[in-house]
């Protein structure tokens, strides 16, 4: 690891938190989303009535969490990272890091690293808020939930450092970063949580990475009596693959200068 | 017989050229040599285009030169541009910072990737820029955000610092403070490489210099010794008052006429421009006196790096410049 990299994380962290819009959209966007919804959209906070127990009791906002878990995650990858990396192509501190004992590569690890930082504050604000404001209870299999998370933004933050590997500016890698995450937000079924989704979409969403995680977030938090599913496999393996696939692309089309 | 002190940075032969359109290949850098010795103020100057900047991006291992040899404190940037980060400090045309950060942090940071920074607050204090170490970069104004851009060249302590274009857009006072800091840069030890555009910088900083059009190096020496290899003629102009300038202009015609030291007297309105030798002033002061003539006015018209480029490149600067931008 260089010198400094420390240094180059708080003072990059710093930075990143002066920029208002970035930080709300990045941080409160899908807890205020969550509890806007769960209060605007009638139905979503009565009980599932005609669900097997113990679901009966439950809100409808169990359906709508993961959704909104999958939306940080897309939020981020998709609308901050994008900006960030070609901004710094366009204003030239990758060339200027260039210049020292410092490799550029460092400073796209440290944003890496701070927007992972950033989504996990996000997410569980956005459980926090599904708690405390509808009850949602604790998930049916904490681990698949985990490691579908973890696999999304594995997925999604290599699908926004591809976005900005070519992008001469901020406001392209904004552009193309926009048009991908409203298709992100149908598959993650943030506009038809649950089995309100049609089945064609869910098929399709099931390819897509954040799609993938939406569904393998549903099946760990609701579990098998709610979903008829045990394990996302097919999601799993889709995530990895196209982790696999992005990400070495994405290092090797990044343009430094 | 001792060896004379290596050269800081020698470059040799250096070519570079980039893929143009359909095939073409554009030669930004045709063939380039120079070597800089320690503790000097180096210029390359040059039109715009005229390959300064690529040539410099070579010397310090940001592009893959075609051919030619470079090396930098004994080292070789193109196959190790790590081996001269430590000791060589680059300023890049362009702002290279996040709007948001301050001149404190960007500072310490840069600060913190080298084995052996120079001492922060000394800088800050050199540059001008204590009283700004708490303003956001996108906040500074023109001088202080190239002031800062300085200082971040020198914030690792280097032994070779190498500052691209470092006064456009400033305005006058700005220029001549940043000339005083380049000096006091140069005075604390440090080797500059200077890319500039700017006659008048390259005659006011440089100790040496290499004058580049097209790719190649078209004159090299100090400011001086280009000025004086012109050709040997002077020009000086006098203006008279209304009365006396008849008179004066007879008595300067008859010493052209026979004196050795001047060629040619001529008038254009109230001014009277004679030319000669380097001795033409003394001629004309020592006339006129004999005659009682004592002119209002007296300029010397001086030569300088301008019409050593004329006489090298066979075109005026400014008009290169000129076209240079248009296009």
């Amino acid at each position: 690891m260089n010198r400094g990299f420390g240094t180059l994380l708080s003072t990059e962290a710093r930075v990143w938190l002066r920029e208002p819009v970035a930080v709300f959209f990045a941080l409160a966007f899908p807890v205020v989303l969550l509890v806007g919804f769960g209060y605007l959209i009638p139905g979503l906070r009565e009980p599932m009535s005609d669900a097997p127990p113990p679901w009966n009791d439950e809100s409808a906002m169990s359906f709508y969490l993961p959704s909104v878990l999958a939306l940080s995650i897309a939020t981020v990858a998709l609308t901050v990272i994008p900006v960030t990396f070609a901004t710094f192509r366009e204003k030239g501190v990758l060339r200027r890091l260039a210049t020292t004992p410092m490799r550029p590569q460092a400073i796209v690890g440290v944003h890496l690293v701070i927007n992972l930082a950033a989504v996990l504050v996000a997410s569980l604000l956005a459980v926090a808020g599904a708690m405390l404001a509808f009850g949602v209870p604790l998930p049916e299999n904490p681990g698949v939930v985990l490691l579908s998370f973890v696999l999304g933004v594995a997925a999604m933050y290599s699908l926004g450092l591809l976005v900005s590997a070519r992008a001469p500016r901020g406001t392209t890698a904004s552009g193309v970063g926009m048009l991908l995450y409203f298709p992100s937000m149908l598959v993650s079924g943030l506009w038809t949580p649950g089995p309100a989704m049609p089945d064609w979409l869910e098929t399709l969403g099931k390819f897509t990475p954040i799609g993938a995680s939406a569904q393998g977030m549903t099946i760990g938090w609701l579990g098998e009596v709610m979903t008829g599913e045990v394990f996302p496999a097919v999601q799993i393996i889709v995530m990895v693959v196209w982790t696999a696939v992005l990400f070495p692309l994405g290092v090797k089309l990044f343009r430094w200068t | 017989m001792t060896d004379p002190a290596p050269p800081v940075i020698d470059v040799r032969h250096l070519r570079k050229t980039y893929a143009g359109p359909e095939g073409t290949t554009k030669v930004a850098v045709d063939d380039v040599s120079f070597t800089v010795g320690r503790g000097e103020i180096f210029g390359i100057l040059g039109p715009n285009g005229a390959g300064k900047t690529t040539t410099v991006e070579c010397v310090a291992g940001l592009r893959r030169a075609d051919s030619g040899e470079i090396s930098v404190l004994g080292h070789d940037p193109q196959a190790d541009p790590a081996s001269i980060r430590e000791s060589v400090g680059v300023q890049l045309q362009e702002s290279a910072l996040h709007d948001k950060i301050t001149v404190d942090e960007a500072m310490r940071q840069f600060a913190a990737f080298y084995e052996h920074p120079s001492d922060v607050e000394e800088l800050l204090r050199l540059l001008d820029l204590a009283d700004h170490r708490g303003v956001q970069f996108a906040n500074l104004s023109g001088g202080q955000k190239q002031r800062l851009s300085i200082a971040l060249a020198l914030v690792g302590n280097p032994q070779v610092a190498i500052l691209d274009e470092l006064t456009t857009g400033l305005d006058p006072a700005a220029r001549r403070a940043t000339w005083d800091l380049v000096e006091r840069v140069r005075d604390s030890g440090v080797t500059v490489l200077l890319v500039t555009h700017f006659m008048d910088e390259a005659e006011r900083l440089c100790d040496r210099l290499v004058i580049i059009d097209g790719g190649t190096v078209v004159a090299e020496g100090t400011p001086a010794d280009l000025i004086d290899g012109l050709d040997g003629s002077r020009a000086v102009r006098l203006r008279f008052t209304p009365d006396r300038t008849d008179r004066a202009l007879a008595v300067l015609t008859a010493l052209a006429a026979d004196g050795a030291d001047v060629e040619s007297v001529n008038r254009s309105g109230s001014e009277i421009e004679v030319t000669g030798t380097r001795k033409v002033l003394f001629a004309v002061v020592q006339a006129l006196a004999a005659d009682d003539l004592v002119p209002e006015d007296v300029r010397t018209v001086s030569r300088s790096l301008e019409d050593v480029f004329v006489q090298f490149s066979g075109r005026t600067y400014q008009d290169e410049t000129t076209a240079e931008v248009a296009a």
